[in-house]
């Protein structure tokens, strides 16, 4: 079971998962110091470790260590504490590891002899992008050594016929899309992270995003990567070829390894066109099958120029207004409850159904070559929903400005949630006519436990981000919602996690989602590849013992 | 008075899109880019429609002066709530050459014609930046104006108009009809919806010559030649304090 810290709280509580959950071993987390507000003047104790992770005998950094590493990066090798306080904590500011030493290679022969080096003393690493990841995969458990991927930020190469993008692991997304975009191209993918992520981090957790219906996943539009492996080797599965049938597909055990298989440093990706029309509407409906048969009524109507279509409820869009003061469109869908606790509805000029407790807000976006065509398309479109009341209101965009501003209620939720208390965070895969059904039975099985249940995300996907907030760290919150949310997602066959990975902490729930046979499998392609285990431990595959 | 707002929108490059300057330096390219509605302008047209909604005016006219896309403007303008649009047809070289002293002679006879009450437009474009049609405009009807509006108030048979100022905030008291200006702080432009959308569809917009107006439209002003400005010099990172001195030092700053 993991645990979201928030606050100073120096503790959390430790839990051994198993499927018959009822033993329960209690851990202290490994270097446990003296709980804040005695008056100390250091920083809070190392707040390592969940799911009673212990430090595995890896190497301790020595003197000698450090001095190779200043040698072969000079300047680069850093060890000051304030400098390393940033690495060390995720962006959610749920787990810290206590990290002494950050490095910033430039190129990818100093990623092999870093890793070389670090192979033969059995010193752990933590592969380190732009630590935007939301299950603590991206920072140390103790004291492994961050690499980082920053300086490995580099284009290398941009064909402009076929579109294949080379370039290394450290660029950020958003650095890239615009470097793609001045030559007309968009980059596959597409996240609320987009300005701090690097491309490196995006393969390696197999990201999806927003762009995942128009494009796919990144497993289809990475085209070659260029690995260095644990030992040091450096494996160049780069050949950017849209078609390469040459033996087994390398490249796919890295892409979603989540750093525990080698280190991406360059990356070899298929940029589509930039599309010159998009167009995007947010439309409201009162309930969620009307939002399910909108989303089939879209398929048919709007077709191949369809890029988008994301979903959220209103308790999302009360976030944003209420923590990021954004403005909702659509006042007609808006609900407040007036000083005496009454509900009251904005009814603007037709008379709506009385709209349920939930009404939904839908996202589409649409992007093609001809402005004129897909702006048919899609008043067509809009046309037949508003006509047959599938929506009870909406709003369309074509301006870029416009499109952003509305782009950013959905994209910004995350951040509105860290605003709201602590968060706990799910990420599922669920068969869309299911999606909703867990917000609201969620809702039911924690009743006023919880300060707030919201469910949105990639409805074209199936991909469910469920979130539930409380003012401080509850405990008795966290086991009511899991391994209550997990067994829901398993009994409907779905994934514990769609796109967010599993990090450390979702990897002890991979068997909700994965059979024995597979986690064992994969522990056998681990020891293959990384035989002393240095790379990103006590990550994604769950712990040894539970899967023999 | 006729309860008549007439409101001045400008299509522009959107303010979201990356400006390129033409290889000829005679302008910047527009060919294929985003256009949208002047911010200000919507702020413009959103003042007037609540000021319609509020019952304080009965009708809304919004204006644009252009080539035929700018019909799309005034449909944005209609969605947002205005009654019906009159487009006046400018093209070609004339469009190029139109600067804020034609529109001002435009918006002047139209205003008359109209027989407006109110004329609003926003406070500047986001392409020309010259703030000065609602000015010229005010001066050309010989009416009093309220620019840089922050706030609009009806008081009794004129305005009480908020103005934002260099200083601060100024409190001006207007007789109608009257030119104001829109600033960023009036308010917040709504979106416009779906059913809205679909109304606009139906509104009227009427086309009309400059030359109908008795405007002429030569311009005084002559293009000699539009550049970027100059490449900003990146900067340099440094790895540590140590650094950061010597190159201070070097480069003779200490």
């Amino acid at each position: 079971m993991t645990t979201v810290f928030y606050g100073s709280r120096a503790w959390g509580l430790f839990h051994r998962a198993s499927s018959s959950s009822s033993s329960r071993v209690w851990t202290h987390p490994p270097f446990v110091g003296l709980s804040p507000g005695r008056g100390l003047s250091r920083p809070p104790p190392c707040r390592a470790a969940h799911s009673g992770v212990r430090r595995l005998p890896f190497a301790t950094l020595s003197q000698q260590d450090r001095d190779f590493f200043q040698t072969l990066l000079p300047g680069r090798a850093l060890t000051d504490p304030e400098v390393l306080e940033a690495s060390n904590v995720d962006w959610l500011k749920s787990v810290r590891g206590s990290s002494e030493l950050l490095l910033r290679p430039r190129t990818t022969e100093e990623v092999s002899q870093i890793l070389r080096y670090c192979n033969a003393r059995g010193l752990a690493v933590t592969p380190q992008g732009g630590n935007t990841g939301l299950v603590g995969g991206s920072v140390p458990v103790f004291d492994e050594i961050i690499l980082s991927t920053a300086l490995l930020n580099q284009v290398l190469s941009f064909d402009v016929v076929s579109g294949i993008l080379t370039c290394q692991a450290g660029c950020v997304l958003e650095a890239l899309s615009s470097f793609v975009g001045e030559q007309d191209f968009v980059m596959p993918l597409d996240l609320g992270a987009k300005g701090s992520c690097h491309i490196g981090g995006n393969v390696a957790t197999n990201a999806g995003g927003l762009r995942l219906l128009r494009y796919g996943p990144l497993r289809g539009t990475v085209l070659g990567l260029e690995v260095v492996l644990a030992d040091g080797t450096v494996l160049d599965s780069q050949a950017p070829l849209r078609k390469d049938n040459t033996g087994y597909d390398l490249k796919q055990l890295f892409i979603g390894s989540e750093g525990t298989l080698g280190v991406v440093t360059a990356v070899s990706i298929l940029c589509p066109r930039k599309p010159s029309a998009v167009n995007l509407a947010f439309l409201g409906c009162a309930t969620f099958p009307q939002v399910l048969e909108t989303f089939q009524l879209c398929r048919g109507m709007l077709g191949e120029v369809l890029s988008a279509f994301e979903f959220l409820d209103s308790a999302c869009m009360k976030l944003v207004q209420d923590h990021l003061k954004l403005t909702n469109p659509i006042k007609a869908c808006e609900v407040f409850v007036t000083g005496s606790g009454v509900l009251s509805l904005l009814i603007l000029k037709r008379a709506l159904s009385p709209l349920a407790e939930s009404p939904f807000y839908i996202l589409i976006e649409t992007s093609g070559s001809s402005a004129a065509h897909d702006e048919e398309k899609l008043h067509r479109f809009l046309q037949e929903v508003m006509t047959s009341s599938l929506v009870a209101d909406g709003t369309v965009a074509t301006e870029d400005s416009k499109i952003k501003a509305l782009w950013a209620l959905r994209e910004r939720i995350t951040e509105a949630l860290t605003h709201d208390g602590c968060v706990y965070k799910y990420d599922l895969s669920l068969p869309v006519q299911h999606i909703y059904q867990l917000v609201e039975d969620m809702q039911e099985h924690l009743g006023t436990r919880a300060k707030n249940v919201v469910g949105y995300g990639h409805l074209g996907d199936g991909n469910l981000h469920l979130n539930i907030t409380s003012p401080s760290h509850d405990p008795a919150l966290l086991a009511a919602i899991e391994p209550y949310v997990y067994e829901w997602t398993a009994r409907h066959h779905g994934s514990i996690s769609a796109e967010h990975g599993l990090g450390l902490k979702k990897r002890n729930y991979v068997h909700f989602s994965k059979p024995a046979p597979a986690l064992r499998l994969m522990w056998q392609i681990k020891s293959l590849l990384d035989p002393r285990g240095i790379l990103n431990p006590y990550k994604t595959l769950p712990d040894r013992a539970s899967t023999d | 008075m006729s309860g008549r707002v007439l409101v001045g929108v400008k299509r522009v490059i959107d303010y979201a899109v990356k400006i390129r300057v033409k290889p000829d330096k005679t302008g910047v390219v527009t060919d294929g880019v985003k256009h949208s509605m002047n911010p200000f302008c919507e702020i413009a047209v959103e003042e007037a429609v609540r000021l319609r909604e509020k019952k304080l005016m009965k009708e809304v006219i919004a204006v644009s002066c252009g080539p035929q896309q700018c019909q799309e403007t005034i449909r944005t303008a209609l969605a947002m709530g205005a009654d019906r649009g009159i487009h006046v047809e400018v093209s070609g070289k004339d469009y190029e050459n139109l600067g804020p002293l034609q529109v001002s002679k435009i918006m002047a006879a139209l205003a008359k014609k109209e027989e407006a009450s109110l004329v609003i437009v926003g406070k500047q474009a986001i392409d020309g930046d010259c703030n000065q049609t609602g000015q010229m405009t005010a001066a050309l009807l010989d009416w009093p104006q309220g620019t840089f509006a922050s706030e609009v108030s009806v008081d009794g048979d004129g305005l009480k108009v908020e103005r934002e100022i260099d200083g601060g905030l100024e409190s001006v008291r207007i007789k109608m009809p009257a030119v104001v200006t829109a600033d960023l702080r009036l308010n917040e432009p709504r979106y416009a919806t779906l059913p809205n959308i679909m109304k606009a569809k139906k509104k009227k917009i009427a086309s009309v010559k400059p030359a109908d107006l008795g405007v002429e439209l030569t311009s005084r002003l002559e293009i000699l030649a539009v550049e970027d400005p100059p490449q900003r010099q990146s900067g340099v990172k440094v790895e540590s304090v140590q650094d950061l001195v010597t190159k201070l030092r070097d480069s003779g700053t200490l």
